[in-house]
């Protein structure tokens, strides 16, 4: 009997660390992230209302934030449904297909992931900046894409390319091509077996490739900053708006602004998180990559 | 035709514009393009990128081990809120991190006015650079690692004990090396990240040329003097020395993969 009692408690201490080790580990763990994460963002907040809610709702009734707010829903509303269909178009082509160089376009589809933003603003410089043929072509029939909105909504595109493709093409392996088979053989079209076949399987890694999607390309800063040209009331974005007034020492309209797009990221964090609990076996054959 | 359309696209936004990058700096010429890559201050930039990426990803790498174990293994209030709050640098944007943190370490701020006394200083400094870092890299090891982490099977803990090692002996030799591979995976993505990070280290760097001077920073500075053959020359050298970088980081992982891994 006694040695029946004891064996399990060895084990378990065995495999598991000393009780001081455990509270040691955590207590390291929260410290750190409250300094990296927690504080960070407690910032935003405390300085932002440092002189109190009046000079905040008044540092956001500004023409100028209220232009770099609907210039922010432009450049998102028209990037993520275009990154959403071709995203959806390649991860189809990659998981249902086979093909050769599928690899190889794998590779380049995440390509915007290991460029630097400024980089990638940059390209869009070189290609359409007034030095160069295209470009020289368009000041030609006064087509502006460079320093206005359609420029930001190019570089946006480039930066916020793989999340939806990324977020599919795991996902779609997994299904395999069972489910469309069959639909096809009964007799359904190709529109019909995507429709009301394979969008439904994967509607919830979808939207959370969406919501991925549009927290990046609405907080995009760097290649967006590049392309924009910095035309106040015109061409700023949120992100951008926010690097002027900080710059300028204007903390209270830096900060306010910038909360709106902290809730942004909260609010995004809070649905991210109810997908994954409520649809986490789905979401999981998508994170093994 | 999903294929014709994703490669259309393909070309479009991301091919025609990389190439446009590469065919400009070839048009550069080798001399004129040695000389902006071995301008003295070009080369502190890149030192300065790398150096403080490869320092962040080091930290991230161990804080995010130490992290996802923490989080896997152990239950404590709260432990909910702190899985999802691993994400916020994904969703946050960049600028927003940038000010906060420079709010935070800058000399009179709330964490600096505790370290200025003791002669430390972290906003304006290369530190600061690092600091910024570790915050962007921070969910790469950890989501990389967790998974991992998660289907580690308990008995091969249960049979290093039974066979005599300590705890720590099991951690160690047994448990760290099998998690070398999403380690690796990682801290490459975090490197990789932090190369190329531009909004939330411009605001803390203090953007001194040969100190803290980033350079993607050095890219817009050049763009903004309307100097493009300097710009596409200091991106192009980027681009080659982080592709060579991540090249070196697949080949070690593969290797450790075959030598330690879990059977992936």
């Amino acid at each position: 009997m006694a040695l029946d009692t004891s064996a399990p408690t060895k084990v378990r201490s065995a495999v598991t660390e000393h009780r001081f080790a455990r509270w040691t580990l955590i207590l390291v763990s929260l410290t750190f992230l409250t300094l990296i994460l927690l504080l960070p963002l407690a910032a935003v907040f405390v300085e932002a209302f440092r002189k109190g809610a009046g000079p905040f709702l008044q540092a956001l009734h500004d023409e100028e934030t209220f232009s770099a707010i609907r210039l922010t829903l432009i450049v998102a509303g028209v990037s993520v449904p275009l990154n959403l269909f071709f995203g959806v178009a390649a991860a189809w082509a990659i998981a249902k297909f086979e093909f050769k160089g599928k690899a190889l376009l794998t590779t380049l589809i995440d390509l915007p992931f290991s460029v630097s933003p400024v980089i990638s603003g940059l390209v869009f410089v070189l290609l359409l900046g007034a030095n160069s043929y295209l470009g020289h072509w368009l000041s030609v029939y006064n087509i502006k894409i460079l320093f206005a909105v359609p420029g930001l909504i190019l570089a946006t595109m480039f930066v916020t390319f793989p999340f939806v493709a990324r977020e599919l093409i795991p996902l779609m392996q997994e299904q395999g091509t069972g489910d469309e088979e069959a639909a096809i053989s009964l007799g359904a079209s190709g529109w019909q077996t995507f429709w009301h076949v394979t969008l439904p399987n994967i509607k919830w890694g979808l939207l959370y490739g969406v919501l991925l999607c549009n927290a990046r390309a609405m907080g995009e800063f760097g290649a967006v900053s590049v392309v924009s040209g910095h035309i106040r009331g015109q061409t700023n974005t949120m992100p951008l708006q926010v690097e002027i007034l900080y710059n300028e020492y204007n903390f209270t309209g830096a900060f306010a602004v910038a909360t709106l797009l902290a809730l942004l990221a909260l609010v995004t964090l809070v649905l991210k998180t109810l997908l994954e609990m409520r649809y986490s076996e789905e979401i999981a054959a998508s994170r093994r990559h | 035709m999903a294929l014709g359309l994703t490669l259309t696209w393909l070309t479009l936004l991301i091919l025609i514009p990389l190439s446009g990058l590469a065919w400009r700096s070839s048009e550069l010429g080798w001399t004129k393009f040695l000389a902006i890559a071995f301008d003295p201050r070009t080369l502190s930039a890149l030192r300065i990128s790398f150096g403080t990426a490869f320092a962040a990803a080091c930290l991230n790498a161990a804080f995010g081990v130490v992290l996802a174990w923490v989080l896997v293994r152990y239950r404590f209030p709260g432990k909910r809120i702190i899985d999802a709050m691993v994400d916020l640098p994904f969703a946050l944007p960049t600028a927003v991190a940038g000010i906060a943190l420079a709010t935070l370490y800058a000399p009179n701020g709330w964490i600096g006015q505790f370290l200025t006394p003791l002669g430390i200083k972290i906003a304006f400094t290369p530190l600061g650079i690092v600091i910024a870092l570790v915050f962007v890299g921070l969910p790469f090891v950890v989501r990389t690692v967790q998974p991992v982490m998660e289907e580690i099977d308990k008995e091969v803990e249960e049979a290093a004990a039974t066979l005599g090692a300590t705890r720590l002996q099991t951690i160690f030799r047994v448990l760290l090396p099998g998690l070398a591979p999403p380690v690796l995976t990682g801290f490459a993505l975090a490197f990789a990240r932090g190369v190329g990070e531009y909004g939330s280290v411009i605001f803390i760097a203090g953007n001194l040329p040969f100190r803290s001077e980033i350079a993607p920073l050095l890219i817009v500075i050049k763009l903004e003097e309307y100097n493009y053959a300097a710009a596409t020359g200091i991106a192009a050298v980027m681009l080659v020395i982080s592709f060579a970088m991540l090249l070196i980081i697949n080949l070690i992982q593969s290797w450790s993969r075959r030598r330690y891994g879990y059977g992936t």
